[in-house]
């Protein structure tokens, strides 16, 4: 913080890591203003009630702000694939992010589950461990590396573990868990995960997780097989419930002496690691549906009808490689085509080709009696920017590439860019913004003040966005403006192709969607 | 970890375990057995076919299994039954055609 630290030798991982603390902190303490600002003004409440009734479960949600979570940007970044699973969410996140979990062995079991869990964005993780890494271990246990050798298991794997994500914090207990430590050390932690190798390590994990009514996530492998049991959970039994009388050692053999193929342990630890973050971020990530038409409440699905359902059809896609060619379930569209009427000239032959382009304009001009614009396409979009590149230093200053991915529905008139729209709220233009993100997308962040309604619910919300608009209008005593936002730009033009044809004309989208507002205006705006 | 699952359980090492076979007494049911693990070990095999008669439970169908496989013992008391993927006590009355597994537990990691 003081230039006095910073010169002292401080090596640059402790400085960033610094950076990612203040940053955190600086991120919480502007939730909290905005939380409180928002209970010093509580106006605007139609706005607030599109994301308020899904927020309110949130401890720390915020109205109308930036962030609607307690994410930092970084995180929405990192975890950006989780949020944008519905069931998931930024709730699940949030709660795996304030959660503690104990990995109780470093092993085969552990390797998977320490290095998930860590990946996934737990709080805290615990290591507990008194082996040392031998090459032995090292075809299944694959948390760890041949510089290990010799060292301390928990200590390469918390290594390992703080390069996958730095912002996890990690805690070494470089001790075997026993009877003695263990309610003192799984005390700290909210759910264990046992990923020992030994049956009496497993009754005492469990029965300790009993007495501290803690979550317990075990696994175990062995030659070719494994077992995956969650116990102690939601009035679930406990590894003596199941296992009241031990086994005979006989019965009971280890990898040491019994072998066991690598990728087993491997399997049930990713297995234990899903279950571990299920009961973290205690969302129900499967669950029968009561309204399914396979194993609802109301279902009629007899062997009769399975037997002469078509699944290739409802499913469109082939059960087999071989069948696709005759049944024609590829769609036209995903099959490699070229637009109508376009020249092909590839860009390692474009050099040579100039004077073929600038005939084709000219003749496209005679025909039409107007000048002819050029325009590149590629597959994804970046060699027809080098193209474009390319053609305006050489004679075709005015060449535009046509990204595949952006949709131009609407005209030109009936957008503006980012940077046009933060001049809006600078200058305190009245105006009214829709973000037609799913409510999930919406979570993760948003712009202050902009209203959420999704595309597929807009048809039915014409009266709220018109409300809005008058209020905005009626506060001002200026009429006011709709602008629309979406992620990338796409489904903003769909609204507002949507909206000027039912009463809207005006409505305006921002080019580019959030992620050009993050690019060009609000750089703290969390990309996802 | 399990085999393929199959509907049929003629084709697997009935002859085993069948010795007094009195269909004319009471009707018989079939049950298929799967065996994990140390269990796996001690009987020798994966799966195989009982015929049980009709209204017995896990229980009597242990009993069968024991006196085919004595050292069965070895694991009886530390084990759990598995009745058609689902955990059940050896009270549980079987029916045709139940898969019931028996799975020691494993310590391995």
């Amino acid at each position: 913080m003081d230039s006095k630290e910073i010169g002292s030798g401080s090596s640059g991982a402790d400085l960033l890591r610094e950076i990612e603390r203040l940053r955190a902190e600086k991120e919480e303490l502007e939730s909290r203003i905005h939380l409180l600002e928002a209970q010093i003004k509580p106006r605007g409440a139609a706005e607030d009630k599109s994301g308020s009734c899904s927020l309110s479960s949130l401890s720390c949600s915020q109205m109308n702000g930036a962030t609607i979570s307690c994410l930092s940007p970084e995180m929405i970044h990192r975890y950006s694939r989780h949020l944008l699973l519905p069931d998931f969410g930024v709730e699940g996140q949030l709660k795996l992010s304030k959660s503690s979990i104990l990995v109780v062995g470093a092993g085969g079991l552990g390797s998977p589950v320490a290095m998930y869990l860590v990946a996934c964005g737990v709080g805290c993780l615990g290591i507990v461990d008194s082996d040392i890494v031998e090459l032995n271990n090292l075809h299944r246990q694959i948390i760890h590396t041949e510089a290990y050798a010799g060292q301390s298991k928990v200590k390469s794997a918390a290594s390992s573990c703080h390069a996958i994500n730095s912002s996890v914090k990690l805690v070494e207990h470089r001790e075997a868990l026993q009877a003695v430590n263990a309610l003192d050390i799984v005390s700290k932690y909210d759910i264990v995960v046992d990923a020992t190798d030994n049956l009496p390590s497993r009754y005492m994990i469990s029965d300790c997780c009993v007495l501290l009514d803690k979550p317990l996530v075990s696994g175990a492998a062995l030659g070719l097989e494994g077992q995956l049991t969650v116990y102690n959970y939601n009035g679930g039994p406990c590894y003596r419930c199941l296992f009241p009388t031990p086994p005979p050692s006989a019965a009971c053999q280890r990898c040491s002496d019994s072998g066991v193929l690598g990728v087993v342990p491997g399997v049930i630890g990713c297995l234990q690691a899903l279950e571990a973050i299920k009961v973290a971020s205690a969302v129900k990530i499967r669950g029968r549906s009561p309204a399914c038409l396979i194993c609802g409440e109301n279902a009629a699905f007899t062997r009769e009808i399975f037997q002469s359902f078509d699944y290739e059809n409802f499913t469109q896609s082939p059960m087999s490689d071989k069948s696709s060619e005759k049944l024609n379930l590829i769609p036209e569209s995903s099959r490699i085509t070229a637009i109508p009427k376009s020249m092909n000239i590839p860009l390692s032959n474009l050099e040579d080709k100039l004077s073929t382009i600038h005939s084709a304009l000219k003749q496209a001009a005679q025909d039409s009696g107007k000048c002819a614009s050029l325009f590149v396409v590629c597959r994804r979009g970046n060699d027809s920017q080098r193209a474009v590149d390319y053609l305006s230093k050489n004679g075709f200053p005015l060449a535009k590439d046509i990204s595949s991915e952006k949709l131009n529905l609407i005209p030109e008139s009936s957008r503006i860019t980012g940077k046009e729209y933060n001049e809006i709220v600078n200058t305190g233009e009245p105006h009214v913004l829709v973000d037609v993100r799913p409510v999930h997308h919406f979570k993760i962040a948003a712009i202050p003040k902009s209203m959420n309604i999704p595309l597929s619910n807009l048809e039915d919300k014409l009266s709220t966005i018109h409300s809005a608009l008058k209020q905005a209008a009626q506060d001002s005593g200026k009429c006011a403006s709709l602008f629309v936002v979406c992620r990338r730009g796409n489904d903003s033009q769909r609204a507002v192709d949507y909206l000027s044809k039912n009463g809207f004309p005006l409505a305006k989208d921002i080019v580019g969607g959030l992620q050009s507002w993050s690019q060009d205006v609000d750089h703290t705006f969390p990309s996802y | 970890m399990t085999e393929e699952p199959k509907d049929t359980c003629d084709v697997i090492g009935s002859q085993k375990t069948n010795p007094s076979r009195d269909k004319d007494l009471a009707p018989y049911i079939k049950i298929k057995v799967l065996f994990f693990a140390r269990a796996r070990d001690l009987t020798g095999s994966t799966e195989l076919c009982l015929e049980m008669p009709d209204g017995s439970t896990a229980r009597d169908c242990m009993n069968k299994l024991l006196i085919e496989f004595p050292n069965l013992r070895e694991i009886y008391n530390s084990m759990v039954l598995a009745l058609n993927e689902e955990y059940a006590p050896e009270s549980t009355i079987l029916r045709n055609k139940d898969e019931l597994a028996i799975i020691p537990p494993i310590s391995g990691g």
